[in-house]
């Protein structure tokens, strides 16, 4: 069996946010932040109540003083999840925003990166409302989205890349198409619609699904700070047990 | 960034949630359902072509000792080649260190799903077959110990299959676990093969009491069971869950669901519950006798083996007596009557005609 399908030595990015290394901490607080931006922005506009503008700068804001102030340095993966601690961080730097308005512009006047805030609204703007934002759900919720969204998105380069546009298009058509599970195409009718054997469209979903949760697990891998963390974060969000 | 809706996210996770079967040489088409112990996936078998049912074990065993266990414990199952028992086609270890066994795909409708829909002389027949696959795993020193209406499948051609063996026993001086054909078996203890002590593991454990553990479903399990007495665990044990089937097929509830005036503790067994006749009075005294003595507390008061109880549900399908019921003189002949109907109809037929031609002769 192979044992390559698992990011077991990929760095975290939680751990190097304090490398001494200035690239290295450039690509992890940017692996952190395509990670936790979505749910962050989320999170100040429904949890604080915060117009759009106010949470742009609010989010931005945060990532920046995260970096110029180290607070991922004070992570104590023994005491709670990245993500809670993270949230923790996030609901003290809203706070103390609140309180001193005015610095709000200091923090949103440093612009780290390019981020899709009009997405964001759009999918805010679409989504039902959730039903709590205090506790620790509702970010959970936007984070795993988040995780399978980058995923994805690795996923679809990674596919075309390797020249498996039949393995997406199949992926895609099969797993991500809205049908519920009664109107669900059968592999025979996918078999038909591309023009290959149901044996085969077995075997490029199999591939499909292999890659797919490998890409995941390197996600997650980079978003953790230890292996247990890493068997724990896959379990709780993918019920996967990694290796 | 595609932005995901949380329906997309969903099915995602359920396909990262997917068995890597890696370089074996299955393919898993999709989840079939779950237990306590492990998922049952619908997989591809590309060698052959055919689809088979593939169970992979929840939780992974880095030291390698449980799944050296459940392999033994797979390779035991597969031994017991009876058309009522769901053949193991394979077994291996997946990447991650789980255990997968691949079984026949069985279509057709789990036991419990039957009950509303088939005449009870149907659902005893189904009943003695299952009888007899136990009986079979019996006389080759295996106990199934989780013997339940959902771990048996009725098939679409009639067949009956009883299913998921993961916690099943070898017993001492069993067959199976003397087989020449098992590698290494005869160095391996019983103990060794006894699951009891890994199933806390799979979160299947239902509860525990004195030193031992409890595994099984509390609603078809026996006392000693129940009470985590794993020593005392035999082929009887099992006789009680088919009790306790009968008693589901009987009274269409588990025994549990009918504690007469007490409160069941979901992880307890039922130890009074209502006879079947006080839930259902059409029932067949003989039948709930069968029953009852399935399910008697004490071991001994039980049938012997599942063989004897198929052997009792037989007699009582041909209208023959049952060892668990004395009758009374009126039952026996009312049983006679009703075995022998078609004769005492030609008698009094001919007995009939008789009186007929003396009454015109004699006018």
């Amino acid at each position: 069996m192979r044992s390559d399908r698992f990011p077991v030595t990929r760095l975290s990015a939680i751990v190097g946010t304090t490398s001494p290394n200035q690239e290295e901490r450039t690509r992890a607080f940017e692996a952190l932040i395509a990670a936790y931006w979505m749910p962050v922005y989320k999170y100040v506009r429904i949890k604080w109540n915060k117009p759009g503008e106010d949470a742009r700068d609010l989010t931005q804001g945060f990532f920046a003083a995260a970096m110029e102030k180290d607070f991922f340095e004070r992570y104590d993966p023994a005491k709670a999840k990245f993500r809670t601690f993270l949230r923790t961080c996030l609901d003290g730097f809203v706070a103390n925003e609140h309180k001193a308005a005015g610095r709000i512009k200091r923090g949103g006047d440093a612009t780290i990166l390019s981020l899709d805030f009009d997405g964001a609204e759009e999918q805010l703007r679409v989504a039902s409302p959730p039903r709590d934002v205090a506790g620790d759900d509702y970010f959970e919720k936007e984070f795993a989205r988040s995780v399978f969204s980058l995923a994805l998105e690795s996923f679809r380069t990674t596919m075309l890349s390797a020249g498996k546009e039949i393995h997406l298009q199949l992926f895609e058509r099969y797993i991500l198409n809205d049908e519920d599970e009664s109107t669900k195409s059968s592999y025979k009718v996918l078999a038909t619609e591309f023009g290959i054997s149901t044996s085969d469209v077995t075997n490029y979903l199999a591939f499909g699904r292999r890659e797919f949760r490998r890409i995941v697990l390197e996600k997650l891998r980079e978003l953790t700070t230890s292996d247990d963390e890493f068997r724990r974060e896959a379990r709780a969000l993918l019920g996967v047990t990694p290796p | 960034m595609r932005w995901l809706p949380d329906s997309a996210v969903e099915r995602l996770r359920e396909d990262a949630d997917l068995p890597d079967l890696g370089d074996s040489k299955y393919a898993v088409i999709g989840k079939l359902g779950s237990g306590g112990m492990g998922t049952v996936y619908l997989a591809q078998d590309a060698e052959l072509g055919r689809k088979v049912a593939v169970k992979v074990m929840n939780i992974a065993d880095p030291s390698g000792a449980l799944a050296s266990r459940m392999m033994r414990e797979a390779q035991i199952i597969a031994l017991l080649e009876h058309p009522g028992i769901v053949p193991i086609h394979d077994v291996g270890i997946l990447d991650d260190g789980r255990v997968f066994y691949a079984m026949k795909l069985v279509h057709g409708r789990c036991l419990d799903e039957s009950v509303d829909s088939a005449s009870l002389a149907d659902l005893l027949r189904i009943f003695q077959k299952v009888c007899e696959a136990v009986a079979f795993a019996h006389s080759h020193g295996v106990i199934h110990r989780d013997l339940k209406p959902e771990n048996i499948m009725v098939g679409s051609f009639g067949e009956v299959l009883v299913m998921d063996w993961g916690v099943a026993k070898v017993l001492t001086g069993g067959r199976a676990e003397k087989d020449p054909a098992l590698p290494g078996m005869s160095d391996v203890s019983p103990e060794d093969i006894e699951l009891g002590d890994t199933l806390q593991l799979f979160g299947s454990v239902q509860g525990e009491t004195g030193g031992g553990t409890i595994i099984g479903t509390p609603a078809y399990m026996p006392p000693e069971q129940a009470k985590g007495r794993t020593e005392l665990l035999d082929e009887r044990s099992d006789v009680y869950a088919l009790g306790a089937i009968l008693y589901f097929l009987l009274t269409g509830r588990p025994p549990s669901d009918a504690v007469d005036g007490s409160t069941t503790r979901a992880t307890v067994p039922a130890a009074h519950p209502n006879r079947p006749r006080q839930i259902r009075s059409k029932i067949p005294k003989s039948i709930e006798a069968v029953c009852l003595k399935a399910m008697s507390e004490k071991q001994a008061d039980r049938y012997s083996g599942a063989e004897e109880m198929a052997r009792d549900v037989l007699n009582f399908l041909d209208g023959s007596p049952v060892s668990a019921y004395r009758e009374n003189f009126v039952e026996t002949a009312g049983r006679w009557l009703a075995k022998n109907r078609f004769l005492v109809l030609l008698i009094l037929a001919y007995l009939l005609m008789r009186v007929l031609v003396l009454f015109f002769l004699r006018r």
